[in-house]
This record gives structure tokens, sequence and C-alpha cells, in this order.
């Protein structure tokens, strides 16, 4: 049914995701540039893709922070272009996506705030995808109170932060919980305004989105481990979708270590092929917590390829809106990917330089 | 005589005399004992200039190895930067100076200690690189261990290098300015002591030798006097012999004093 007035709306659109789809970077790509010897090669190489000239008005020591920049500022200049050609309900989609960056940098400028720093220095820092109309405004607060009620309540995070914290949490003892918390009521609210979009968006929607809350999920339980995030509030964090949920989660929730959370992902093919791997690259032997370590350092990338995965498979449909948040996720592991190599060339690791995770 | 040379101005007498090779002897066993302090030193700083060598080189691999980690932090967890600075809320990692003794010289050691409950930003990254930021965190700890021992050899390379230097210094001069200095003194109290003795050999040889001459002529007198007293009779054998007996001596010491007086001449 949905593909019958589909193209009337986003059938545009759609082809312009798509087309910028293709001018992702492929793996000849990827190989042309780890063989750079330096970043001036690299910058040659990029100049023959779908980056074309991004990098030509920067001063010669060209850094691999300035690449990261001028790389999400295409992003974001593409993602600008979609968002304003967008009608409902894939303008409010578009939204969304925004809104996980919006946490990000509210949490920057609350933290900011806390501190008492110029949050005009702040707001360079906050991702660009994430600015909203009133986030300057937020500079102006000079407490949290204020904060919340003169600023917070008028953007769309307002029901987020009102549903899992008051004034008196905002302090930077949990400013990470806060940041979690508030990731875990957007990943829901997200996943409910999928579910009212026609299929065959929400059915994609809900699978990358369960994979991101269960990623949330994995990540906050090994990372607490030895932290002193309890375990009541560390099941707080967890979201309430995703394929662990809900047996898994309460597993989680007690797990004290990797052990355990193996054996909670156990019947999980998926997840439990994760570990596996992880276990075997991080080489298994010596003591129980340096395996740990090396398992879960992989397990990161075990997680970015299953998300790149899953990312690509969104394009083999048709006629939904997924397309689009998958297509700013992938361009993000480009970007993240560019940087990695650029970093590895700059600093001689030539080693490491194949640990990006090629996207096609 | 023996004036080759730079002397102390002093007189040359025998008190001084003893007193200059007192200062010989000092000079020669302070010389001694910082030819010693020297070679200690150098041997230090050999050792030490060895460790900075080699704390040179760990630095650079681990320090690289720092922000290799640094870079797998930003690959997962974006840029943690501004939320790290902002949660620390005291210094984890503090340097004690402590105080070593390398004879006689206090070279400061540095070392770092990290407290124990450094777990500011344990919670950054919480859903994602968490891991990471804790293995990037652990690997600049080692790396900030490395610059504190770094620091600390570069320290006492400083301060040993100015110690040794003055210490060659000091023994430079003792051998070549002091005790030449005191050498020739020495030499020169010595010459001129000899020539004061020479002197007084002469002039008591010369005393000698005139009061031969006037015990002669004293005698030559008394003989006269005698043969004359013998001629005028027995009474003044008698008086003569008496006055030899109670004051002759005392009479004749004056007579030659007031003779010597007439004829000094040297």
């Amino acid at each position: 049914m949905e593909a019958l007035g589909f193209n009337m709306d986003a059938g545009f659109l759609e082809g312009v995701v798509r087309g910028y789809k293709g001018g992702l970077l492929t793996t000849a790509n990827y190989h042309n540039l780890t063989q750079c010897e330096n970043l001036e090669d690299f910058r040659m190489q990029l100049a023959s893709t779908d980056y074309g000239n991004f990098l030509a008005n920067e001063p010669l020591p060209l850094s691999t922070s300035t690449i990261a920049d001028k790389a999400t500022e295409k992003l974001v200049s593409e993602f600008h272009y979609l968002r304003t050609n967008a009608v409902e309900p894939l303008a409010t989609f578009m939204d969304y996506i925004t809104y996980a960056y919006m946490i990000d940098n509210v949490i920057l400028l609350t933290l900011g705030t806390l501190h008492e720093r110029d949050t005009h220095e702040l707001l360079e820092r906050c991702h660009p995808l994430g600015v909203f109309d009133t986030m300057p405004a937020l500079c102006v607060a000079t407490n949290v109170e204020e904060l919340y009620h003169s600023v917070l309540v008028e953007t769309p995070l307002a029901p987020y932060f009102r549903d899992c914290l008051s004034a008196q949490d905002l302090d930077d003892l949990n400013i990470e919980i806060i940041r979690n918390s508030l990731y875990k009521a957007y990943l829901e609210d997200f996943h409910a305004f999928c579910q009212t979009l026609p299929s065959p968006t929400n059915e994609i929607m809900s699978r990358i989105l369960a994979f991101e809350a269960d990623r949330r999920t994995l990540n906050i339980t090994i990372n607490s481990f030895g932290t002193e995030l309890s375990k009541d509030q560390r099941a707080r964090l967890f979201p309430t979708i995703g394929r662990l949920y809900p047996e898994g989660n309460n597993a989680l929730a007690r797990a004290e270590e990797i052990e355990q959370v193996v054996a909670a992902v156990e019947h999980i093919s998926e997840y439990k092929a994760f570990f596996d791997k992880a276990g075997a690259t991080g080489g298994g032997g010596g003591g129980s917590g340096g395996a740990g370590e090396g398992e879960a350092s992989s397990l990161e990338d075990e997680f970015f390829k299953y998300d790149v995965e899953l990312n690509k498979l969104s394009f083999l449909q048709q006629f939904q809106y997924a397309v689009f948040y998958s297509f700013v996720k992938l361009k993000e592991q480009e970007v993240r990917n560019l940087t990695w190599i650029a970093e590895c060339i700059a600093q001689d690791a030539k080693d490491r330089v194949d640990d990006y995770i090629p996207v096609f | 005589m023996s004036g080759a040379g730079p002397r102390e101005a002093i007189f040359p007498t025998r008190m001084n005399l003893t007193v200059t090779k007192g200062r010989m002897k000092g000079a020669q066993t302070g010389h001694s004992l910082l030819a010693k302090k020297r070679d200690a030193l150098t041997q230090r700083f050999r050792q030490i200039l060895k460790k900075v060598d080699e704390a040179k080189r760990l630095m650079g691999r681990v320090l690289q190895l720092a922000s290799f980690s640094l870079a797998e932090v930003t690959y997962t967890a974006g840029d943690i930067g501004y939320q790290v600075q902002e949660s620390v809320r005291k210094a984890s990692y503090t340097v004690k100076a402590k105080q070593e003794n390398v004879s006689g010289v206090v070279l400061p050691a540095f070392e770092g200690v990290r407290s124990k409950d450094a777990s500011d930003f344990a919670m950054t990254g919480l859903s994602r690189g968490g891991q990471q930021i804790q293995k990037c965190r652990d690997t600049y700890v080692k790396a900030v261990g490395t610059l504190v021992e770094l620091a600390s050899l570069q320290t006492a390379f400083t301060i040993l290098d100015e110690v040794i230097r003055a210490t060659n210094r000091r023994v430079n001069a003792i051998e070549h300015v002091i005790i030449p200095k005191l050498d020739n003194t020495i030499k020169y109290i010595n010459s001129e002591l000899d020539e004061m003795d020479r002197e007084e050999f002469f002039r008591l040889k010369k005393v000698q030798g005139k009061k031969k001459r006037d015990a002669e002529k004293a005698n030559e007198v008394r003989k006269k006097q005698k043969e004359k007293e013998e001629d005028e009779g027995e009474e003044g054998g008698e008086k003569d012999s008496r006055d030899e007996g109670l004051k002759g001596g005392a009479e004749g010491g004056a007579d030659m004093l007031g003779e010597k007086d007439e004829d000094v001449i040297f």
C-alpha cells in the first residue's frame, strides 16, 4: 500500500539519498587510502571520490581532526538538504535522527554550565547535527534549574528530561547516568514513533533500533563493571526495547562479570557470535582481567560491523524511511573510518590501519 | 731568591713556614678528596646519562602508543576531551619529590603516585567505548610515569653537571694555582731562612774573631801590667790576684764592651 503514495512525498528524496549512498567510499577507495604515505596523499586520494576538494582550502599541515570536521560538515550539509526538502512524516522522522545528537549537545552544555565555563566556546564543540534553534540560549542560563525551565522545556527533548530526572539530579556525578537515561527515553520514543509509520519502515527501523538498544545495554553492563554504578541504577538505564528485553536485560542487570554477560545473550545467536569472535581475536589467554579487556575492545568493532550490516540491509527495500537513518549512520561510520585511517597514517601505525570497517 | 712564580705575601719566618706547610698539606688532602668526589660524580653522571637515553627512547614509544590509544577512543567514543576535562575534580596522579645524596650532592628524585580513588570519569563512555577509554587512561598514566621518571633523571643530570663543573674547577684550582703558590711560598721562606742563617753565621764568626783579638790585646796589656807590678813589688802582686778573684771578670767584660763600641765596623 505504502508504495502507492510514497513517491509523491518522498520519492525525490529517496532518490537523492540513494545517490548519496552511491557516493560512499568503496572497498577499492579504502584500499587506496590505506596505501597513502602521508596526509597529503590521503587528500589526493579523497579528491577523486565523492568528497572532491573538501580539504582544498585547508592550510597545509593537515590534522586528522580537520579531516574529521570537514567530513562531518559534508554529512551535515547533505542531511540538511534532505531535511529541508522533507515533508511529514519524513520530516519528523529526520528530526528524530537529530535528537540523539541533541542529547549529546545538551549534556555537553549542561556540563559546561555546572562548571560555569564560558558556554560560547562549548557551542563550537557541539555536534552540528544536534544544533537546534534555542541551543545558543542554553548559554544564557546560569544555573541548571534555569536551564531546564527556560530552555529545555521548549525543546523536543523536554519529555525525556521530565521523565528521568529532576533538577536536583543534575550534578556531575551522574551526568553520564542522565545522558544514558535520556538516550534510553529517546530510543524508546523513536521506536514508538517508528511503529506508527507504515510497513516496511517500522520493521526495518525496529530491527535497527533494537540492535542499537541491545548494544547500549551490553556496553553499559560491561563498562559499569568496577564502577560505582549500582545494579539498580544500571538496570534503569537499559532501554526497554530490543531483543534482549526483558529477560536478557534482567540477566544483564544482575551480571557481575563478562561470563554472565555472555550467558545472558546466549539465546541470541548473532550476539553470541560477537562474543565468540571477540573472544577469539582478543587472544583468549592470560588473566581473566586482560582477556575481558581485549574481548570488550574488539566487541566494539563487532558491534560496529553488525551495525553497518544492518544499515546496509535497509537499502535493500524501497519505499521506506529507514534509508535516511541508515545513510546517516553509514556516513558517520565512514567519517570514523576516514579519521581512523588518517590517524594511522599520521601516527605511522600501519599495522592497525586495516581495522576500519568497510561500508561497501 | 726563588721568586719564580706567585707566592703569598708573608714574612719569611719559621712560624709562617710551619703554617704554610700545614696549609700545603691541607691543600693536598683536599685535592685528593675532591678528585675522588669528582670521579664518583662522573661515574654517577654517566649512569644517569645512560638512563636518560633509555628513558627518552621509552618515552617516545610510550607516547606514541598513548596517542594511538587516544585515536582508538576517538574512533569508538567520539570526542571525549571535554567530558573528561569537566569531570576531573582533583589530580589522580601526583608527583612526590624525594632527595637522594650522591657524595654530598642532593639530587631530587621524583616519584609518581597514582591515587587510589582515580575513578573520576569511570563513567565516561558508559554506552560506548568505555573500555577503550579506561585502556587509554592506563596508557596515559604509564606515559606520565615515564615522563616523571625522565624529569627526575633530567633534573639530576643538570644538577650533577653543574656540581661536576664546580668540583672540576676546584680541583684544577687547587692543582694549578693553590699548590704551586704554597710550594713557592715554602721555597721562598726556606731560601730566606737559609740566607739569614748564613748571615748569622758570618756575623757570629766576625764576632768571634773580634773577641779573640780583644782577648789577645787584653792579655798583652795584662802581661805588661804584671811585669810592671812585678817590678814594683810583691804587694802589687797580691792586689792583682785579689782583683782577679773578685771583680776581674766583670771588669774585663766592661772593658771589652767599651772597646767594642769604638771599633764596630760591620
